[in-house]
């Protein structure tokens, strides 16, 4: 491992003043499980680690029935699958920390630093995606607000200019008969990467038999997380049954662009992406019902 | 050669000072510095568990965190699980079940399973297989842990 | 031989002498060594499987400040051609040096090239990125048919096929043939009324031990090599130390420490060789450890293989007739355990025609290691998944198949031997009356499958020296690494002659200087073995105690008697003493006891098990739940059954890796793409349900308590059984390893 230095940053304006003179030879480190393995194994080439950690506003965790979620960039995982209004508002969010490694990386692993690793197969994407989480980015001209869907651009690489910083994601408050679900297909039932995951959301009404409106996001099946915005746009207002969960399944079918490596093929993965899908929806809508 | 910090920290309840480098984990640490090598390296990048210690009451791997995180804060490591005249009941149990075998793996696993316990007395069987998870065992199948953990619940 | 009485030690659950040590964290295991004036070495790894090394330039290195000191393949001693004993088979000493630095080729990723020792790990790193190599890269060859091609790339140029006692004309990267045969295949085949052939195909896979190697050398002033490290056998680190070093046996010591470990994995040696030529060239003493991509690239897996299996069957059930051919990988240097697969596969069956063909294969992987029954898994899962498709076919049940066609006492396998008495029958009638077999496993898509397996064991050589304390305690010095409580089950075999509590015995694991010779721990030899040794030792201790209190009431020995550790006389005075009290008086009888025993038992007893397993697929995805596992194995006697369950358990859970999980995958360029736990999947505990172990005794003749090695077996049934399973829930025959979800996906055509 190369060495570097270690700041200890107290301030949202410190660290971004540190970013914007040390460019990319700084690393922000939160929970550190990604980041310290790619320093140590060479994949980031780091002079300085500014730990962000002692900065008031990453860790703010607060759910205002108004306003709604406000999760810090560096809350840990446990935090939030330990927070009862996340649990019951945003349970698809929470199936994601409950899968990122296994409960000692959830000591310290946070759905900021998930995002901001950009990998194409991040668990904590897809929910925020489904959930119409809102990036908060800090810089030197200030705060700028961003669609999660629009963050990560490539594997490892993100929408943040130099000198950015993600400070916290806003969600906002769940519809009325709406609910969420995250699952990903991996070989173990454990501490695995994703081969691929899926995401939903739905929005039902008040008979609990028609989608008012869904969205659908993946994993690991293309560069970034995808929103599959056709195959949620195709249930919008429909009546729930087999075909029309198929149908979407197979729209997100279509804009999966998966590669082959040594977690999974790619047709194997495009299959998946139709049996997660619909897994993601149906469990969705049975969130929605058991929730009467 | 990088410069080393001064970090004061309190490790199984003594208060501790060292030096380290940045780069140095918390498991570097433990073990080169403060020469408490009961945490082990398995994979040095969070994925087997052997080097799980108890940070300010979480379960951590300990080759994810850098030494230089731990200034002001508290860790509990295998050392400091045992009485001077008795051992914890979760070693007790390991020791009851069998449920060792090279034993490289069972600090980490004993850590995990305490911070289990603190925080879910009476766990499942399943719950302990799901918080165990990240604890690589290759020797025992699990079956042998997985019961001692279910032995110490019952008997705390 | 075997006694069969009640035992008052044997067949107890007492707690493992070295347990508290190991839960408390305070076992010193060979990572955790630490000395005064220690440098950190880090070995530089080849980028790529096959290449021509030019050049090796490390003035950068050596500029870096922190070196102290560089070593490449030019630092060993010019190895001869020649062929060196080691205990475990004729090995190549250049091949052999060749593994430990590479001399002119890189013949895998991750074949080490050069090391640096530096007085930091991470120093010691950097130096390695700074060591310029030129290569001359080569067309790799990663797998073993197309290995076996006339026009493959040549691994070794100057390697020929010894074939049946004759060699080659030709180079070829086929190292050997080997063959067995047993009656007449042609015959056998003509009296079966169906015969079923098929091809499988397994991967590598990799022992998976938790701790990653590690040494750390030292030279004294005088000469004097002294290596702390973990492994399996102190005596093979300092034999293979001498021959690759080319220095005096009795000039090195080697230390054995804790071992986190190993199933084979750690009997060759890898960088110990080099601490050592680091401490020569620093002066100073050098930890050498391996990450665990290290391990995974540079260590020895167990061999990918292709393996055909026919297999005849008369309507009634007889199975007259079994051919194979197995072509195991090798890796970079011939040794694949292909040999041992030939001995195990149809082992379990009494067949009168057979044909076994096996050949030993290079390709560019690292040289393969022994791993837990080396090469009967992927043997078994050939012969094992066959079976099944007979008993199928002829409609019998898959356990009344092998009970009608199972091996007994006096029959004789494929490769000679005839056995004794063995278990083989007992354990298929103990999984037959389990009531996992007679459950209900109705569900869709849920299925059950049977396996047997075996594993030959071996004896070898062990020593024991045990001396009594005046407190009736007794301290028991043995060569044997205690990779899995062998301590415990060593120590007991000597309380039960003594008389005393397992507790009253205090088990060392010694140095070389401080032991006769003992043989690895491996080959599931150590409780058959040394504890054989440790029976003999405890024998000499109660010979002398006996001259003792013959002493001390002045009547002949012939007069004291021995029993439930009390001495006392017969025919005339009526004297009695216990062995605790006799300890106490050993100065006034002569002074100190000190009992001691060499052993070379040859009776090891081969190993049978049978295992049951109910799976779910889950046919949308591919993936394979395990719901419920249950194995029953012959132990012989089991000498601390907890422990004997733990090795039942834990090879059945290796064996359920392979089979569903584990692979090295490699891309095209011969580099493995998952060399991480994270992506080399072993089994978790949420993977898996509870293990029933189904402990068998049927005392082995060869041993005075009748133990049989139980380590090894257990991982020999599980991928057959539940590719047998698999079969059963979904109706698709699996005929690779892993049977990972993609796989199965594809064999449902569902991709």
């Amino acid at each position: 491992m190369q060495a570097f230095e270690y700041i200890d940053a107290k301030t949202v304006s410190e660290a971004v003043a540190l970013l914007g003179e040390k460019g990319d030879k700084a690393g922000l480190l939160s929970g550190g499980t990604d980041l310290i393995v790619q320093a140590r194994e060479g994949k980031k080439n780091l002079d300085w680690i500014i730990d962000i950690k002692s900065i008031p506003e990453v860790n703010e965790l607060t759910f205002d029935s108004n306003s709604g979620l406000t999760l810090g960039a560096a809350v840990p995982c446990y935090q939030i699958y330990a927070n009862d209004s996340i649990c019951e508002s945003f349970p698809g969010l929470v199936d994601a920390t409950v899968i990122i490694g296994g409960t000692a990386i959830q000591g310290r692993a946070g759905i900021g630093g998930n995002l901001c690793n950009a990998s194409p197969a991040a668990d904590g994407i897809p929910p925020l995606i489904v959930l119409k989480a809102t990036c908060v980015i800090a810089g030197p001209n200030g705060e700028r607000e961003l669609p999660v869907e629009e963050f990560c651009t490539a594997p490892g690489q993100t929408a943040l200019e130099k000198g950015e910083m993600l400070i916290s994601l806003k969600i906002p408050v769940p519809e009325k008969n709406s609910s969420s679900f995250y699952l990903r297909f991996i070989p173990r039932n454990e501490m695995d990467i994703a081969v691929v995951g899926a995401g939903a959301s739905v929005v039902l009404d008040d008979s609990k038999q028609r989608i008012v409106s869904a969205r659908i996001a993946l994993a690991a099946v293309a560069p970034t997380p995808l929103f599959a915005e056709e195959a949620s746009a195709l249930l919008t207002d429909k009546e729930i049954n087999d075909d029309i969960i198929e149908e979407a399944a197979q729209a997100a079918q279509s804009i999966a662009r998966p590669i082959s490596d040594m977690r999974g093929t790619a047709e194997q993965r495009t299959h998946l992406v139709g049996v997660l899908t619909r897994r993601a929806l149906n469990g969705a809508i049975e969130r929605v019902r058991d929730a009467a | 050669m990088a410069k080393k910090s001064h970090v004061q920290t309190t490790i199984n309840g003594e208060s501790v000072e060292f030096l380290c480098e940045p780069r140095q984990s918390l498991l570097e640490v433990l073990r080169d510095e403060l020469h408490l090598t009961g945490a082990k390296e398995g994979c040095n990048n969070g994925n087997c568990g052997a080097c799980s210690v108890i940070l300010d009451g979480r379960l951590v791997n300990s080759c994810l965190v850098l030494g230089v995180e731990i200034e002001g804060k508290s860790v509990e490591t295998i050392e400091g699980l045992a009485d001077p005249e008795k051992l914890h009941p979760i070693q007790d149990a390991f020791l009851e079940n069998a449920a060792l075998q090279c034993g490289i793996c069972t600090p980490g696993i004993i850590m995990s399973a305490k911070a289990l316990l603190d925080n879910n007395p009476k766990p499942t069987e399943y719950e302990v297989r799901y918080w165990l998870a990240g604890n690589l065992c290759r020797c025992t199948g699990y079956d042998k842990i997985v019961r001692a953990v279910l032995d110490a619940a019952e008997a705390t | 031989m075997a006694e069969n009485k009640d035992y008052k030690v044997i067949g107890t659950r007492p707690i493992r002498h070295d347990g508290v040590d190991k839960v408390t964290g305070r076992a010193i295991y060979g990572a955790d060594f630490q000395i005064t004036g220690l440098l950190h070495g880090r070995v530089l790894r080849s980028p790529h499987a096959h290449a021509r090394i030019l050049s090796i330039d490390t003035s950068r290195a050596e500029a870096l400040p922190g070196v102290k000191g560089i070593v490449t393949g030019d630092d060993l001693p010019a190895a001869e051609d020649k062929m060196a004993d080691l205990g475990e088979g004729a090995v190549s000493l250049k091949y052999l040096c060749d593994n430990i630095l590479a001399s002119d080729k890189a013949l895998y990723r991750g074949h080490a090239i050069a090391a640096v020792a530096a007085i930091s790990p991470h120093i010691a790193e950097e130096a390695c990125q700074l060591i310029d190599v030129e290569y001359e890269v080569l067309t790799p060859v990663m797998e073993v048919r197309q290995a076996m091609e006339a026009d493959a790339p040549l691994l070794h140029e100057g390697l020929k096929t010894s074939s049946l006692g004759e060699t080659s004309e030709e180079s070829s990267n086929v190292a050997s043939h080997i063959q067995h045969k047993k009656g007449d295949i042609e015959k056998g085949f003509a009296e079966a009324d169906i015969v079923i052939d098929r091809e499988f195909v397994t991967g590598t896979v990799h022992q998976g031990y938790i701790e990653p190697h590690n040494a750390t050398a030292h030279y004294n002033q005088d000469g004097q090599l002294t290596v702390w490290c973990s492994t399996q056998g102190a005596f093979t680190v300092r034999e293979q130390l001498a021959e690759i070093l080319q220095y005096p046996i009795s000039k090195i010591k080697v230390v054995p420490l804790e071992i986190g470990g190993g199933f084979g994995g750690k009997i060759n040696v890898y960088i110990k060789p080099v601490a050592a030529l680091l401490a020569k060239k620093t002066g100073k003493p050098v930890k050498v450890l391996m990450n665990r991509a290290d391990v995974f690239e540079g260590t020895g897996p167990t061999p990918a293989s292709f393996i055909t299996v026919k297999m005849g069957a008369t309507k009634d059930g007889k199975i007259t007739a079994a051919q194979t051919s197995m072509a195991f990988e090798a890796g970079a240097y011939p040794g694949s355990p292909v040999g041992a697969g030939a001995m195990c596969i149809f082992a379990p069956y009494n067949i009168d025609n057979v044909l076994i063909d096996g050949y030993d294969v290079v390709v560019n992987k690292p040289k393969s290691a022994p791993y837990r029954a080396p090469g009967a898994t992927n043997a078994a899962f050939g012969s094992e998944t066959v079976i099944d498709e007979l008993a199928e076919e002829l409609n019998i049940d898959a356990l009344e198949l092998r009970l009608m066609n199972g091996a007994k006492e006096g029959d004789h396998r494929a490769d000679g031997p005839v056995y004794p008495r063995i278990g083989f029958i007992e354990t298929l009638e103990a999984a037959k009356e389990h009531p996992h077999y007679s459950s209900e496993n109705g569900k869709t898509h849920h299925g059950r499958g049977i396996a047997s397996g075996f594993w030959f064991n071996i004896g070898l050589e062990s020593s024991v020296t045990i001396s009594v304390n005046p407190d009736g305690t007794i301290n028991l010095v043995e060569g044997s690494t205690d990779i899995g409580g062998t301590r415990a089950s060593i120590a007991m075999q000597a309380a039960e002659v003594l008389g005393i509590p397992a507790e009253s015995v205090n088990p060392s694991v010694v140095d070389t200087n401080s032991i006769g010779y003992t043989a690895v721990t491996g080959g599931s030899r150590t409780t058959f073995a040394t504890g054989y040794a440790a029976y003999e030792a405890a024998q000499d201790v109660k010979r002398q105690m006996i001259e003792r209190a013959a002493k001390l009431w002045d009547v002949d020995e012939a007069n004291v008697q021995f029993a439930d550790g009390e001495f006392s006389s017969i025919n005339g005075k009526e004297e009695q003493i216990s062995f605790r009290d006799l300890s106490g008086r050993l100065s006034e009888t002569g002074g100190p006891v000190v009992g001691r025993a060499t052993v070379d038992p040859p009776g090891a007893g081969g190993a049978f098990a049978t295992h049951v397993v109910d799976v779910a697929v889950d046919v949308e995805t591919g993936k394979v739940e395990i719901l419920r596992y249950t194995a029953t194995q012959d132990a012989g006697k089991a000498i601390h059954p907890s422990y004997v369950e733990g090795q039942i358990q834990g090879g059945v859970v290796q064996g359920i890796g392979w089979a569903l999980n584990e692979e090295y995958i490699y891309n095209e360029e011969g580099t493995m793409t998952n060399a991480s736990f994270l992506d080399y999947r072993m089994p978790t505990c949420l993977d898996l349900p509870m293990i029933d172990a189904v402990i068998v005794e049927v005392p082995n003749p060869g041993h005075p308590y009748g133990v049989r090695g139980v380590g090894e077996v257990p991982i020999v049934p599980p991928p057959a059984a539940i590719a047998n399973a698999i079969y059963d829930a979904v109706g698709v025959r699996m005929d690779e390893l892993p049977m990972s979800p993609d796989r199965l996906l594809k064999a449902m055509g569902k991709i």
